[in-house]
């Protein structure tokens, strides 16, 4: 990975300034669902690349396959660019590598934390993830005393959770 | 192993509308056994399976859409996901039997999801390391989606299976009624042994196996009797149905077939 961007920014010196311009743009489109998050902190802005004819392709994957946040986003994505001049921009759906929770920034989780939702713990990166049930910390006491009231909850991302010592039910976004 | 084709035009043509049959069966059975989970909306004994059934059949039928719309193209007659979903009749689904049964009481829903969840665990995971890029990509996706939906079905399987005298006994009947719908699975037919030779998808008869270890091993755990094997008479994937997907389908697309073109 570190060797395509060191490709793309040697090769694309003159756009950088470009793609980072609807960068910055992107990171200001905040998630629908949890607008604290944008959908740069989500994880789910997969490419930004300046075209041979000047145009801008931006490719976003989705995070579940039915998360009817998907086609806002889209919408979201679109009239930013839009806004921001690249309304001939090209808007491509990636589907892989897939999503997973571990391709939320540190900064998104920080800003889930304080938010009141509880930001996965540990990495997907092995199935055997989903076999236990991890310690989740209340996001507003910091407690590890929570326990999991429903593997579903308010969107496809979250479970719900209740903290044992302040008593506070919480959103956790799942470990997925 | 096998025959070099005599016209290679013709085997890519019959091998396109293997790969088209092959993706509407996928995309058919988690549209299907998305609906029907739909249908607990409101229903389900406590607020949070609410939420669960919901969200299961959300993914399904996000799953259902990702194929659809792949199906359609690889079709070439202009189809696209919303036609294919409400424009076809129960003889154009090629949806496996089993996802169109009823839902019975919440045991029996379990039942059935479980079953298609262990299912859809083996194959996602085989298609993951298809040569179709685009199939491997949606089956990555579903897969992770798939992990969840099972240790959610595994875990109500087990409370309920090892549960009281009486959520054992309904369990049981819920799998003795629904055991016969399974041979389904796991019996290739000319698609998939097609695909399955050309590195497309993965073999059923390979899968068998795997399935039904980890079969046994959640019956083990809900102190569940496998029962015995059946004859074969369904062919849902063939576009063969029981009379359940009719009624599904005719509450599915009535507002499409009555309204066409109504928009959202």
């Amino acid at each position: 990975m570190s060797a395509v961007v060191r490709k793309m920014s040697s090769e694309h010196n003159l756009s950088s300034e470009r793609e980072l311009e609807v960068r910055k743009l992107l990171a200001r489109v905040p998630d629908p669902e949890i607008p604290v998050l944008s959908i740069v902190d989500l994880g789910i802005v997969r490419e930004v690349r300046e075209e041979a004819d000047g145009r801008m392709r931006v490719a976003i994957t989705p995070t579940y396959t039915g998360c009817p946040a998907t086609e806002v986003i889209r919408a979201l994505v679109r009239a930013a660019l839009d806004a921001g001049g690249y309304a001939d921009a090209i808007l491509d759906e990636a589907l892989s590598p897939p999503w997973t929770s571990d391709w939320l920034t540190p900064a998104g989780r920080e800003k889930l934390r304080a938010f009141g939702i509880a930001p996965p713990e540990g990495s997907v990166a092995s199935p055997r993830q989903l076999l236990g049930s991890p310690a989740v910390s209340c996001p507003r006491c910091g407690s590890r005393a929570t326990e999991r009231v429903s593997e579903f909850g308010s969107t496809p991302c979250k479970a719900h959770y209740r903290c044992s010592a302040c008593g506070e039910p919480f959103d956790y976004f799942k470990c997925i | 192993m096998s025959a070099t084709p005599a016209t290679p035009q013709m085997s890519d043509a019959a091998l396109e509308e293997a790969r088209c049959r092959y993706v509407l069966r996928l995309a058919d059975t988690a549209l299907v056994l998305g609906q029907r989970l739909g249908e607990w909306i409101g229903h389900a004994p406590a607020l949070e399976e609410d939420l669960a059934l919901a969200n299961l059949s959300l993914d399904l039928i996000g799953q259902a859409r990702l194929l659809l719309t792949y199906a359609g193209e690889l079709e070439g007659r202009g189809r696209d996901e919303d036609a294919l979903a409400f424009l076809r009749d129960a003889p154009e689904f090629l949806s496996l039997t089993l996802a169109e049964q009823p839902n019975g009481d919440f045991g029996h829903t379990i039942v059935r999801q479980w079953l298609i969840d262990a299912w859809q665990l083996e194959i996602y995971a085989g298609l993951e390391h298809s040569v179709d890029n685009r199939l491997a990509a949606i089956a990555a996706k579903a897969l992770r989606e798939t992990r969840y939906h099972h240790r959610f079905s595994s875990g109500w399987l087990v409370r309920l299976g090892d549960g009281t005298p009486e959520s054992h006994e309904r369990m049981q009947s819920a799998l003795d009624e629904l055991w016969r719908f399974t041979s389904e699975l796991f019996t290739p037919d000319e698609v998939d042994e097609r695909l399955s030779r050309a590195a497309v998808a993965p073999s059923l008869t390979e899968l068998a196996p795997r399935w039904s270890a980890r079969v046994d091993e959640d019956l083990r755990a809900a102190t569940l009797t496998r029962p015995a094997l059946q004859p074969y008479p369904w062919h849902g994937k063939r576009g063969v149905h029981t009379e359940h997907l009719g009624h599904l389908l005719a509450e599915m697309q009535h507002l499409q077939r009555t309204y066409p073109g109504a928009r959202w």
